[in-house]
């Protein structure tokens, strides 16, 4: 069992929680995920990791309701334990394995969309640990939904917000934010965007105008994570690839998103009725289920 | 009076019946049958049967004590030699191995072996009748990397040999594809498989679960930072391989390993489970071995009109002969000497059919099997919701790439000494599917035997 030290929520539909996994803590590096099951009868699903400290054995995972499981989740208190927490996977960012001076020539911007500036944390705060600032823009839909403001701020070279309806910061989309540095005269040697699929997708088609490579961090549905199923393969550069293993970050103007996109809504129906099980608890007799009435 | 040419027929679920459940399908003999079975065994000096066991069973031996009706003595005489009898007994293919050696074959029916092992090895399961354990340890630690059979044999092994065994599992249950990629209706988790585990468990081994090695941890750091003297390698061939064909990307496309873990280890078939699976109306299962037959069988289970389509013909099908009968029996439909050419999408991104074309055998090919060949012209469309990929598999490239001084083939398996399981690194043993590719649980589980020899040979001199 995986202790939950601390359990929180950042945002109207965002949560955080500290665990205690040792090993993970040990091992993991900016980039990668791990993959939780909360009881016997709970699926596996994969979740970002936010933040790691090695000598305390603990890891910082955030993460997003989004279906019937993530749901259950939000339930979890200080106290609790998931049954099963194995990490890290997937490889590490690219810049964890290069040289660091050779790194400090180069300018990086992350873009960040709602939950996305769970992972993208890490990340940056790698690079301002070896001395490196970085510009970071972190989108979403309202000011509340904003998470890891401070955090982010202290380690950010320089930290744009935006939000899509003008409560806070920028007003406006994350691309256009991009579109207003570039045109400011800000060169990027490397773009990372982690977020939604569709806003890593618009985010490329930007960055891909301006002529930046971009990195992004898929998120298909996953099984195992270990390389065993490819039930999160996708297509990069015309080849399958295995995100658990291969990935999760691929160039990302190779990525064939609207594939991606319809993979993960393979579940979409099912997810929906285990969704409304949870919500009706007891009195939920698996009618949706039974009915056939989608089909 | 019996007629002894003929072996003690086993009970089994009716065909029907069984295709909708996901029950074990052969109920096995009882006390009365098995006794029955055993007096058939002429009790061979120079007894064949033994040889043809990867493990080497004493098989007389055990089934001597059947014929008694010694029971208790029945499984000790096993256990000197198999850690998983209730397993094997299930799963092995007996037909090629110790019974096909067997003398009373030559002039009727082989004596059913494997059907009797299972017997005694469930009989001690329900019984509770606990292996020999090793009075003390002797103080040497060995790591073992995956807890399928190779690992649990050889962990099994070394215990009772007195050595401090823990088993690092990347999964969250212990079995390995005993319990993702076996089915239930062959194999039943709760009942066979956790109970046999339980009993290594006994022996005094540690596991530890959800360790995935080469990123939770490494084998040099088991070895320089967790003190573990020796390591045993037995991490199979869990990698899945796909066709490259057009479209298998598309939602409904699945490779047998994960509809299998999804409906095995997951239990996805059940509704109080969390996790979901695709069921499928109409499917298509690519591939003509155990593993598409497992698909297969479960897909029908879960609702489905199901066709098997393999480029070769019967005769050449890899899958158990007794496997290919309990699929057609329930109803499986064999598209032999036909391949898929392309899966084709709906405007959603579901699969709504499939391109195959015709096969004919054409020469032998390097293996001696006759090379299939496409027939021109051929083609036609089948309509489809779900295809399985069950094309075979190969080792997981993690632990190689992560371990220094590690040497692998072309293929990617793991280069280790047949007989001691040594590899190119000093202390670290490997064996089953990660040395050979894909193969069956009882190589693996001798594969284990051998390495766990290895290990007691280097370390006792220690």
């Amino acid at each position: 069992m995986y202790k939950i030290l601390k359990a929180e929520k950042l945002a109207a539909n965002i949560y955080l929680m500290d665990v205690e996994a040792p090993r993970v803590a040990k091992h993991c590096e900016p980039g990668q995920f791990v993959i939780v099951k909360m009881d016997e009868k709970g699926e596996r699903i994969p979740l970002t990791i936010c933040d790691y400290d090695r000598e305390a054995g603990i890891v910082t995972i955030v993460f997003q309701p989004v279906g019937a499981s993530t749901t259950k989740m939000t339930n979890l208190k200080a106290g609790d334990a998931f049954r099963d927490f194995t990490g890290p996977l997937g490889r590490p960012s690219e810049f964890v394995e290069e040289d660091v001076e050779e790194l400090k020539k180069k300018k990086f911007l992350f873009v960040a969309g709602g939950v996305g500036a769970a992972p993208v944390y890490p990340q940056v705060k790698w690079l301002k640990e070896h001395g490196i600032d970085v510009d970071v823009i972190v989108g979403s839909k309202t000011k509340d939904l904003l998470i890891l403001e401070k955090e982010m701020e202290a380690v950010a070279g320089n930290y744009y917000p935006c939000t899509d309806d003008g409560t806070y910061g920028h007003a406006g989309m994350v691309t256009t934010m991009v579109d207003e540095l570039v045109e400011k005269g800000n060169k990027y040697d490397v773009c990372v965007a982690i977020g939604p699929m569709i806003m890593m997708k618009f985010t490329c088609l930007t960055t891909k105008k301006h002529e930046i490579p971009t990195i992004v961090s898929m998120n298909p549905i996953m099984v195992d994570g270990t390389g065993m199923c490819g039930a999160c393969r996708v297509i990069v550069g015309g080849e399958v690839k295995f995100a658990c293993v291969d990935g999760p970050e691929f160039d990302g103007h190779l990525v064939d998103f609207d594939n991606a996109m319809k993979r993960q809504q393979m579940y979409k129906t099912q997810e929906g009725r285990a969704m409304l099980k949870v919500q009706e608890g007891d009195t939920h007799h698996g009618g949706c289920g039974n009915c056939g009435g989608e089909n | 009076m019996a007629d002894v040419l003929k072996r003690v027929p086993v009970r089994e679920q009716d065909a029907k019946e069984r295709a909708a459940n996901f029950e074990e399908v052969c109920y096995g003999y009882n006390k009365e049958e098995a006794m029955e079975e055993a007096a058939r065994c002429i009790n061979c000096k120079n007894a064949k049967c033994i040889t043809g066991c990867p493990v080497a069973i004493n098989i007389p031996g055990f089934i001597s004590q059947v014929k008694e009706g010694n029971i208790e003595e029945a499984y000790k005489v096993i256990g000197e030699s198999s850690a998983l009898p209730a397993i094997c007994g299930r799963v092995c293919p007996q037909e090629s191995q110790c019974e096909c050696k067997c003398i009373r074959g030559i002039k009727g029916d082989p004596v059913s072996i494997g059907k009797l092992e299972r017997f005694v090895a469930d009989y001690a399961l329900e019984h509770d009748i606990k292996p020999a354990k090793a009075d003390k340890t002797n103080g040497h630690k060995v790591a073992v990397i995956g807890s399928g059979p190779s690992g649990l044999t050889c962990a099994g092994d070394l215990a009772k040999l007195g050595y401090e065994v823990t088993v690092f599992e990347a999964l969250h249950e212990l079995g390995g594809v005993l319990v993702y990629g076996i089915p239930e209706f062959r194999l039943p988790k709760e009942k066979v498989v956790k109970k046999e585990i339980e009993k290594v468990k006994e022996l005094g081994v540690k596991f530890e679960t959800n360790v995935v090695i080469g990123k939770s941890t490494t084998i040099d750091q088991l070895m320089e930072e967790e003190d573990f003297e020796a390591v045993f390698i037995g991490s199979g061939a869990g990698l899945p391989m796909f066709m490259g064909i057009p479209g298998e990307t598309a939602n409904g496309v699945f490779s047998a390993n994960e509809y299998l873990t999804r409906s095995n280890l997951m239990k996805a078939f059940d509704d109080n489970y969390d996790t979901p699976i695709a069921a499928g109306k109409k499917v298509a299962v690519v591939g003509g071995g155990n593993v598409a037959m497992d698909a297969a069988r479960t897909a029908l289970r879960l609702g489905a009109e199901v066709h098997i389509v393999y480029r070769r013909s019967e005769a050449e099908l890899p899958a158990r002969v007794e496997e290919v009968h309990h699929a057609k029996e329930e109803g499986v439909i064999f598209d032999l000497l036909t391949n898929p050419k392309e899966i084709h999408v709906d405007e959603n991104g579901w699969v709504k059919g499939m391109t195959v074309i015709k096969m004919e055998l054409g020469e032998p090919d390097a293996s001696g099997r006759r090379r299939p060949v496409e027939i021109p012209g051929s083609e036609y469309e089948i309509e489809l919701d779900t295809v399985i990929m069950s094309l075979g598999t190969s080792p997981n490239p993690l632990i190689a790439s992560t371990t220094k001084g590690l040497e692998t083939n072309r293929r990617k398996c793991i280069v280790a000494e047949e007989e001691n399981g040594q590899t190119s690194k000093a202390a670290v043993f490997a064996g089953g599917d990660a040395v050979t590719g894909a193969a069956t649980v009882i190589l693996a589980m001798g594969a284990g035997k051998a390495g766990a020899k290895g290990i007691h040979e280097l370390l006792s001199k220690k």
